[in-house]
C-alpha cells in the first residue's frame, strides 16, 4: 500500500521541489557559470504581465522561508508579552532553554507521562484549532507549523493540562 | 404594422432572446419594439461602469433581475492604472437599491467594492441570490459577513481573484443554520483560515452545493471530511494540498473523492506535497478542467496526473511542465480546448526551466481543438509561430508573453513580424491576440490586412512610428479594446482614427508619444468619447502641449464626461472645451 507513496520526496530540504533531479536549462557553458548568478533586472512596472498574487510562486516560497514565523509568549503573571520566531530554533530543547533565559526561569525536563513534573513553570501552547497543548508532545515539525501562539503556566495549572491529556 | 401583434406576444418572443447583442439589436427596430424589450429586459451588461449611469440604466430598464458590470481597464492588473482612478461600484449599488429591490445577480468585475456596498447589498434585495466579484478590492470579510448574514437565499458567492482586506475567518460562521441554498462559494482568495466545523456544517447542509473553491489555510487533512459531505460536487478547489505522509490520511482521501462521480474541475493545489496526488485519479477520467498555477511541482509529477485526464478541456499549470511535459499532455488529452502556462519565475535574469517554444509548438500540433492559450516563455522564433498558426488555424485567442522585452527571434534575431503576421493570416476567426517581442510596423501591417474578427488587442515596447497604429486602427474591422504601453504610437494616427475610437469600448495608451494638445483636440474632436488624461506628474498645462502624457484612456460614454469620482491626477475636457481638473 505504501509502495505508491514516494517518501524521498517529501524529506525536508531546501531548496525547490524537484531541485535533485534538476531539470535541464537552456543555459550554455559559459565561464560566468563560476561566478555568482547575475542580479536581477531592474524591473518595468507591470512586466511581465502577471497578476500580483500569482507573482513567483519560486520567489514566494523563499520569501516565506526568510520571513520568520512569530508568535507571541505569554507568561502568567507577567505584565507583557514577546514575541519569537521559532524557525530559528531546531528543536524544543533549543526552544525551551530559549524560554528560561528570556523569562529568567526554569522549565525542567519533558516526560511523556509527566509532562513538565516538578518544575514551577511550563509550555503550553495554542494550537490551529484553539486548543490548549502541552508543548513536547508532538513531532518538532508538526509543532512548528501548527503552533500560534506560547504560553508559559504556572507548573500547578500545566499539571491539570498534563493528567487531562494522558 | 406595430399593431400587428399584441405586445404580450412580442414579449413572449423576446422572452427568448438572452444575448445582450440579441436585445439590442431588437430594441433598434422601432419604437414600440425598444419600449416593449425595455419593460422585459432582466439582465445587463455594462462593460464599461463609466460608459453609462446608473439614472440613464434605471430609466430605461425598470426591471432588471441581474446586473453585470466592468470597472477599470484590463492594464488595471498589472498596476499601471494608479490607485484611486475610480470604479467605484457603491453609487450603482446604492441607485439600485432604490430601483430594483427584486435584484438577484450582482457581477463585478475590476470595481472598488466597499463593506457599505456589500451591506446595502445584502440589506436591500430581499431574493438576493448571487455575487460574484472578479478581481475586485476595497471590502474586508466584515462585508462579506454581511453577505453571509443577511442573504436568506444565496446560491452563490464567488470572490474570485479579489483582494480582499482578510480581517478573520469569523465571516463564514455567520451564515445562519437555515441557510441551505449554497449553490456555488468560492473563497479562494481569502488568506485567514475560517472556523473548520462552521464550513464543514455549511457544506454537510448545503445539498446544492456544486461548486467549492477553498483557501490556502483549509488544511488537506481536514479535506476529506468536506469533500465527504459533498459527493455531488462538480467543482472542486483544494486549500493547501500538503500534509504529513500518512496512508490513513492518503486513503481517507482518495476514498471521498472516488465518491465525487460528478467532479468536473479541480483547482488549488498550493504547496504540492507530490505523494498526495494519486487521491484524485479516481476522479480524472471526468476532469475537464485542471488548474495547477500553483502547484509547484516538477514535470514527471504533473505530467502523471494530467496523463489520467483523457477527457481534459482546459489545463492551466506552471512552467514547470517544460516542454516534456507538454509533449506528453500533447499525447493525451486530445481535447484540449486552452491552455495556460505561467512562469514561476517572471522576474529571475535566468530561465529556472526548460520551457521554449517547443512546448507550444507540441501542443498545437498534438491537440487539434486547442483554440485558446496563454503562454509565458523566453524565446520565441518565426520558424515556430509559422508551424504553430499552421498546426492550429482554429485558434480564438492567443496571447504570447516573451519575458524579454523586445526579443528578436533567437535563431535568426529578425523580428518576430513574420511569426504574428502568420498567425493573423491563418485563425481567420482569431478575437483577442497579446503579442511581445521584437516587433515593427510591418506586424501591425499584417493585423490590419487580416484580423478581420480581432475583438481586443494587447500590445507592448513593440512598432516603430505612427504608421503601426494607423494600420490597427483603421484596418481591424471588429475592434473593441485596444491596450498598449510603451510604444512609439502618438498624435498622428489617434487624431486620422478619431471616429473609429466612438465604434470601441475603449483604448489604452500608456508611456507612448501621445502628446496632451492632441487629446485636447480629440476631446474637442469627438463629443462622445470621454479622453482620460492620467498624469500623476501635475497639471499637463504646467508641461508643453506637445509634452507626452503619461497615460491616456479613452472610451465612448453617453453619460457626462466630468465623472463625479474623478480623483486630482485625471484630466477630461470641460464644458467649455478646456481640460480642467476637478
Amino acid at each position: 500500500m505504501l509502495s505508491h507513496l514516494n517518501l524521498e520526496a517529501t524529506e525536508l530540504r531546501l531548496g525547490l521541489p524537484g531541485s535533485d533531479d534538476l531539470p535541464s536549462t537552456n543555459k550554455r557553458p559559459s565561464p560566468e557559470d563560476h561566478q555568482t548568478p547575475p542580479a536581477p533586472k531592474a524591473q518595468i512596472v507591470g512586466w511581465p504581465p502577471v497578476k500580483s498574487y500569482r507573482k513567483s510562486t519560486a520567489a514566494a516560497k523563499s520569501a516565506e522561508a526568510e520571513s520568520g514565523m512569530y508568535v507571541k509568549v505569554s507568561m502568567d503573571g507577567a505584565p507583557y508579552l514577546r514575541k519569537i520566531d521559532i524557525k530559528l530554533y531546531d528543536g524544543y530543547s533549543h526552544l525551551l532553554t530559549a524560554l528560561e533565559d528570556m523569562f529568567k526561569l526554569s522549565i525542567g525536563e519533558y516526560s511523556e507521562r509527566e509532562g513538565y513534573k516538578g518544575s514551577e513553570y511550563a509550555p503550553a501552547y495554542e494550537d490551529k484549532d484553539g486548543d490548549l497543548m502541552l508543548v513536547g508532545d508532538v513531532p518538532w515539525e508538526m509543532f512548528m507549523s501548527s503552533c500560534k501562539r506560547l504560553r508559559i503556566m504556572r507548573g500547578a495549572d500545566a499539571r491539570g493540562l498534563a493528567s487531562a491529556q494522558h | 404594422m406595430a399593431y400587428s401583434f399584441p405586445e404580450e406576444v412580442l414579449e413572449h418572443v423576446f422572452s427568448f432572446l438572452s444575448s445582450p447583442r440579441d436585445r439590442n439589436a431588437v430594441s433598434l427596430v422601432c419604437k414600440s419594439w425598444y419600449e416593449i424589450e425595455r419593460w422585459c429586459r432582466h439582465r445587463i451588461f455594462v462593460g464599461n461602469c463609466y460608459a453609462v449611469s446608473p439614472e440613464i440604466v434605471i430609466r430605461r430598464f425598470p426591471e432588471l433581475r441581474a446586473v453585470e458590470m466592468k470597472g477599470k481597464p484590463h492594464f488595471a492588473d498589472f498596476n499601471l492604472v494608479p490607485e484611486g482612478w475610480g470604479a467605484y461600484a457603491y453609487p450603482w449599488i446604492a441607485a439600485m437599491a432604490e430601483a430594483y429591490p427584486f435584484l438577484e445577480e450582482i457581477k463585478l468585475k475590476r470595481m472598488v467594492v466597499t463593506d457599505e456596498s456589500l451591506e446595502l447589498i445584502s440589506k436591500s434585495y430581499k431574493n438576493f441570490k448571487s455575487l460574484v466579484l472578479t478581481s475586485c478590492e476595497g471590502f474586508t470579510t466584515d462585508g462579506l459577513a454581511s453577505i453571509a448574514a443577511n442573504c436568506r437565499h444565496l446560491k452563490e458567492l464567488d470572490l474570485r481573484e479579489s483582494e480582499v482586506e482578510d480581517l478573520s475567518g469569523h465571516w463564514l460562521s455567520h451564515f445562519p443554520d437555515s441557510c441551505t441554498s449554497l449553490v456555488s462559494l468560492n473563497m479562494s482568495c481569502l488568506g485567514s483560515e475560517v472556523s473548520f466545523s462552521a464550513l464543514e456544517r455549511l457544506v454537510a447542509r448545503s445539498p446544492n452545493l456544486r461548486t467549492l473553491r477553498l483557501n490556502r489555510a483549509v488544511p488537506l487533512e481536514k479535506l476529506a471530511n468536506l469533500v465527504r459531505h459533498a459527493p455531488q460536487l462538480v467543482e472542486l478547489g483544494t486549500g493547501a494540498y500538503s500534509a504529513e505522509i500518512r496512508s490513513d490520511t492518503f486513503s481517507s482521501l482518495a476514498d471521498a473523492f472516488s465518491a465525487c462521480k460528478q467532479l468536473k474541475a479541480l483547482s488549488g493545489f498550493w504547496d504540492v506535497v507530490p505523494s498526495y496526488l494519486p487521491a484524485v485519479y479516481s476522479a480524472c477520467s471526468g476532469i475537464t478542467s485542471l488548474n495547477l498555477s500553483y502547484a509547484a511541482i516538477p514535470s514527471s509529477d504533473l505530467v502523471k496526473l494530467i496523463s489520467q485526464c483523457q477527457n481534459l478541456q482546459r489545463l492551466w499549470v506552471l512552467d514547470y511542465i517544460e516542454d516534456s511535459g507538454l509533449e506528453a499532455l500533447a499525447a493525451s488529452c486530445k481535447d484540449l480546448q486552452e491552455l495556460r502556462v505561467f512562469p514561476s519565475d517572471p522576474f529571475g535574469a535566468e530561465p529556472n526551466v526548460s520551457l521554449t517554444e517547443q512546448g507550444l509548438v507540441s501542443v498545437s500540433e498534438g491537440c487539434p481543438k486547442l483554440e485558446s492559450v496563454l503562454y509565458f516563455c523566453r524565446q520565441m522564433s518565426n520558424a515556430a509561430l509559422i508551424a504553430i498558426a499552421r498546426s492550429r488555424p482554429n485558434f480564438i485567442r492567443f496571447r504570447l508573453c516573451i519575458i524579454e522585452p523586445q526579443a528578436a527571434d533567437y535563431l535568426t534575431l529578425e523580428p518576430l513580424d513574420a511569426g504574428f503576421g502568420a498567425i493573423v493570416e491563418n485563425c481567420k476567426e482569431l478575437r483577442r491576440l497579446s503579442m511581445s517581442g521584437l516587433l515593427t510596423d510591418r506586424v501591425f501591417k499584417y493585423i490590419g490586412t487580416h484580423a478581420k474578427k480581432l475583438e481586443m488587442l494587447s500590445i507592448a515596447f513593440a512598432g516603430d512610428s505612427d504608421l503601426g497604429l494607423h494600420h490597427v486602427l483603421s484596418g481591424c474591422d471588429s475592434l473593441r479594446k485596444l491596450e498598449i504601453r510603451d510604444c512609439p504610437f502618438g498624435d498622428k494616427a489617434l487624431l486620422a482614427n478619431a471616429a473609429k475610437l466612438e465604434t470601441m469600448r475603449s483604448l489604452w495608451m500608456s508611456s507612448c508619444s501621445v502628446s496632451f494638445g492632441a487629446c485636447k483636440l480629440l476631446a474637442q474632436k469627438m463629443p462622445r468619447l470621454n479622453v482620460e488624461v492620467i498624469d500623476e506628474r501635475g497639471p499637463p498645462d504646467s508641461r508643453l502641449e506637445s509634452c507626452s502624457v503619461e497615460r491616456v484612456y479613452v472610451y465612448r460614454t453617453v453619460a457626462s464626461r466630468q465623472r463625479l469620482d474623478i480623483p486630482d491626477f485625471v484630466w477630461t475636457l470641460d464644458e467649455d472645451s478646456s481640460m480642467r481638473y476637478s
